[in-house]
């Protein structure tokens, strides 16, 4: 024990800096990383933790500065040599080739044979060793295609251990996971620590980094601005390091203009969905049978974990996906059934707002400039076009108004639009939407790789429309974001509604239950 | 190894002129080469093209005529290409163009001649469109791909024009499969009558009002991508058809409409080859223009400036080439479709070659200069 109080630091970085263009992503990092240690690794979108990562890995390689593991100087230029180095990295994004088997896709790159047989065998006897040292309970022969993704992880991680990482490094690796997934993660990692394994945790939720590491290192703007053992820290102090200022983590919602006890009445229900099924474009049923219904003035908060058809819904009430079965009604007309389809350009017009999950995929042509998608879906109304002509002195002058307003930066409406960092790309996004005002407002994952400070900026917004009288339905898969934003709670899960709660002492333990699909 | 600049630092002026015009002389020396193994001083060939082309006036006509035919398929191609659609069926759509124009002029002999021209230039546009218009909607609604639909209709269109051309409307005076000639009033009036109306003596080159339609057209085709609704919604398209879906743009509607545009556009060469230079339809008369559109307007960064520098570019290869070929017996014509090729590579294929080095050392001494 106490060898491991005095223990050596086992990965060192010296002044490291990187630059892509004018952007510095990495200044001046110096790091410790001791043996033994669950080391976090936490800051906003864009704080250069992945960088950096990558860096130690030999994804980039740093303009400058040292990189010592035990106290020797070495140079990574390639994920091989860091390997061979024992440094493992498990991405945000697995890396596995979906119809393979788990023995296969570990000991990709690694066959050591031309005809599969003895060594693959000895391979399969050494994963097995390895599982139970660990204590990773894996089918070495079941396909990747048929494990869920918290499964997946757990290849990844293993795939690590067989190539001899001692230093492991996670980028983000609870994103995908439900809560009891994450439990399952952790209790792993423990158990590598206890083995002697460090584990380098790279995240934006401080929960995680409360729960599981020794020591953090926050970093902001591409800078670390501070190291802390756990023991002496708080989770308001890591935020404020984080950001740079208190933050306010629960946002006061206020009261809603229309008294939220109100017995529910056919008037004010906006959206009256009803037995919905829903298919994706591969014909695969994802919404079942689901009924809801939205009122005026209240959140609507939709959990799930990704995936499970919030996406499908979220289509399907914004007009981009006709229902298969079952029907959407809107202000008491039938806008989506079997026969019957009202696309988004009508829903636009019937005051139906929509920020979409995917901003790059969905809610933004990139290629645009900012005033062109300022206008995106609004483009064929006055004052912006006239008899089909573009009125190009009105859209700038509405542009730089709206950027002003919403505090989109920098406030040129000629920048293309992927030049915007994300966050403000979802301002473009919502400034749009919101402007108009709306009397529904669909929003998915509004602050997905968003900064905290638009963040904030962005809740506030959706929380005003809530309280002008608009109703707002929440998709979001971050729970933290539903509890603190929804009035009531519904979740997905396998494209079923499996409850719903009024949101007034809801645990985030029985959501993350639901959101596995646990209703007893 | 020289770094990534940040995009949005670079001038407009460095992406947009300096980096073509780099990769086009490194396109004339590398030609250069080529020439010089053939066995022929490249320094002569050049000289013999640019004189050949912009040298005498009647060389300059021929360069404009030829400028003329790229204009109209580069502008189809580009414009197409905004909703992310690769026409290759220019030249078919041109070759159908053509016939419209011919029915036109030939049946409605009787009406005025201004608007005999009017109806005739709407009729290559018809005719091409709707070429044009089958294709489009097999990809839209159907899903087949319009680059091998597109090329399927080339050979259509040549197959059916040779049916017609033999056995319909064949003018039986002659040996070889053409059309009658249109009445004399019709033809579109030649350059060298304008200039000779005005007193000044030309001699012939092929060069006629046509190339004034193109620049109207081209500011058209400007006009319609960046300053209409309708090309507001064909470029969200082309640029992500999920995105326009959201906002309720169809992406079935603007792929028709794209490609109907597109087929127009081609079909309008019909008026230059059959009522400004052949007076009737000649078997094959698109000759390549088609293809070459693509060419053309891939260089000009399917932009209707581009396109017209590049349009002058490649006429000025064929007009130059072919004096070259003339004067220079060591250098055949298919030296030139190399050329052509080596142009193509470069400044196609290999555009980002040396973009990143070009960019770099601009933005840098940019910078140097500000700081200092």
């Amino acid at each position: 024990m106490l060898d491991r109080m005095i223990s050596q630091p086992i990965l060192e970085l010296q002044n490291v800096n990187k630059s892509f263009g004018h952007v510095q992503a990495n200044k001046n990092i110096s790091l410790k990383v001791n043996k033994g240690d669950i080391h976090g690794i936490i800051g906003e979108n864009g704080a250069g933790k992945s960088t950096l990562m990558s860096i130690v890995y030999g994804l980039y390689q740093a303009d400058s500065g040292n990189i010592k593991i035990n106290d020797k100087l070495i140079e990574i230029k390639s994920p091989h040599e860091s390997i061979l180095r024992g440094i493992g990295m498990v991405h945000q994004h697995f890396m596995l080739v979906e119809n393979f088997t788990v023995v296969e896709n570990i000991i990709l790159g690694f066959e050591g044979e031309f005809v599969f047989g003895e060594k693959l065998n000895q391979a399969k006897e050494n994963l097995t060793k390895l599982c139970e040292e660990y204590n990773l309970k894996i089918d070495l022969n079941a396909t990747i295609s048929d494990l869920s993704v918290g499964f997946r992880q757990r290849v990844e991680i293993l795939k690590a251990l067989y190539r001899g990482a001692e230093i492991l490094i996670l980028d983000e690796p609870t994103g995908v996971l439900t809560p009891q997934e994450v439990d399952e993660l952790f209790k792993i990692l423990r158990s590598l620590k206890e083995q002697g394994k460090t584990i380098i945790l790279i995240t934006h939720k401080l929960n995680e980094i409360m729960a599981l590491t020794d020591k953090v290192t926050v970093m902001r703007q591409g800078k670390i601005v501070g190291d802390k053992n756990i023991k002496d820290t708080t989770k308001d102090q890591l935020a404020e390091m984080m950001v740079g200022r208190s933050v306010l983590l629960r946002i006061d919602k206020g009261k809603p203009n229309i008294i939220d006890k109100r017995k529910p009445n056919i008037e004010d229900t906006i959206f009256e969905v009803k037995n919905i099924n829903v298919k994706d474009n591969l014909d695969v049923m994802r919404v079942k049978n689901v009924s809801f219904e939205l009122r005026e003035g209240e959140i609507l908060g939709v959990a799930g974990v990704t995936g499970n058809g919030q996406t499908e819904l979220l289509e399907a009430l914004s007009g981009i996906r006709q229902v298969d079965s079952g029907e959407i009604k809107l202000f008491g007309n039938t806008i989506s059934s079997k026969d019957i389809f009202v696309g988004p350009r009508q829903l636009r017009e019937l005051d139906v707002a929509h920020v979409p999950e995917d901003r790059q995929r969905m809610g933004l042509v990139t290629e645009f400039n900012a005033s062109e998608n300022l206008i995106f879906g609004y483009h064929h109304q006055q004052p912006f076009s006239k008899s089909s002509v573009m009125m190009g002195k009105n859209i700038y002058n509405y542009s730089k108004k709206i950027m002003h307003e919403y505090d989109v930066r920098p406030q040129s409406p000629f920048l293309q639009t992927s030049n915007f960092s994300g966050g403000n790309q979802q301002k473009i996004i919502l400034s749009r939407e919101l402007n108009k005002d709306p009397k529904v407002l669909l929003v998915g994952q509004p602050t997905r790789g968003v900064d905290i400070g638009a963040i904030e900026f962005i809740h506030q917004r959706i929380i005003d429309m809530r309280n002008k009288g608009v109703a707002v339905l929440l998709v979001s898969v971050e729970l933290d974001e539903i509890l603190s934003l929804a009035d009531r709670i519904v979740v997905m899960f396998d494209g079923e509604l499996v409850g719903e709660r009024v949101n007034e002492n809801v645990t985030d333990r029985e959501i993350g239950l639901l959101m596995a699909g646990i209703t007893n | 190894m020289v770094k990534a600049v940040d995009r949005t630092k670079v001038p407009w002026w460095v992406s947009n002129a300096i980096v073509p015009l780099v990769n086009l002389t490194l396109a004339f020396i590398v030609s250069g080469l080529f020439i010089f193994i053939a066995g022929a001083n490249p320094y002569q060939a050049l000289k013999l093209i640019l004189y050949g082309s912009f040298g005498y006036l009647e060389g300059f006509g021929y360069t404009l005529y030829y400028a003329t035919n790229f204009i109209f398929t580069g502008l189809a191609f580009a414009i197409a290409f905004h909703c992310r659609l690769f026409n290759i069926g220019g030249e078919g759509q041109a070759y159908i163009g053509g016939l419209g124009v011919f029915l036109l002029a030939f049946y409605f002999s009787a009406l005025p001649v201004p608007i005999v021209w009017l109806l005739a230039i709407l009729a290559s546009m018809l005719f091409g469109a709707a070429w044009a218009f089958i294709p489009g909607y097999l990809q839209a609604y159907r899903g087949s791909h319009v680059v091998i639909t597109t090329i399927m209709f080339n050979f259509i269109a040549s197959a059916l024009m040779v049916f017609l051309l033999v056995d319909v409307i064949r003018d039986r005076r002659q040996m070889g499969p053409t059309t009658e000639p249109l009445i004399n009033e019709q033809w579109l009036p030649m350059f060298k009558d304008i200039a000779a109306y005005f007193g000044f003596k030309v001699g012939y080159s092929p060069l006629n009002i046509s190339f004034l339609l193109a620049i109207l057209v081209s500011f058209g085709v400007w006009f319609l991508i960046w300053r209409t609704k309708w090309g507001y919604e064909m470029r969200a398209v082309g640029h992500n058809t999920q995105a326009a879906i959201y906002a309720g743009i169809s992406p079935k509607k603007n792929i028709i409409l794209a490609m109907v545009i597109s087929g127009a556009l081609a079909g309008m060469l019909g008026v230059n080859e059959v009522l400004g230079v052949h007076h009737k339809i000649l078997v094959n008369f698109p000759a390549g223009y088609g293809f070459t559109g693509i060419a053309v307007a891939l260089m000009g960064r399917n932009h209707p400036i581009g396109i017209f520098l590049a349009s002058l570019l490649f006429g000025m290869l064929y007009q130059g080439g072919s004096e070259v070929t003339f004067d220079m017996p060591n250098i055949t014509r298919y030296m030139f479709v190399a050329v052509q090729g080596v142009i193509i590579l470069f400044s196609g294929a290999l555009e980002n070659l040396f973009r990143p080095q070009i960019e770099y050392f601009f933005v840098n001494t940019l910078q140097q200069k500000t700081t200092t």
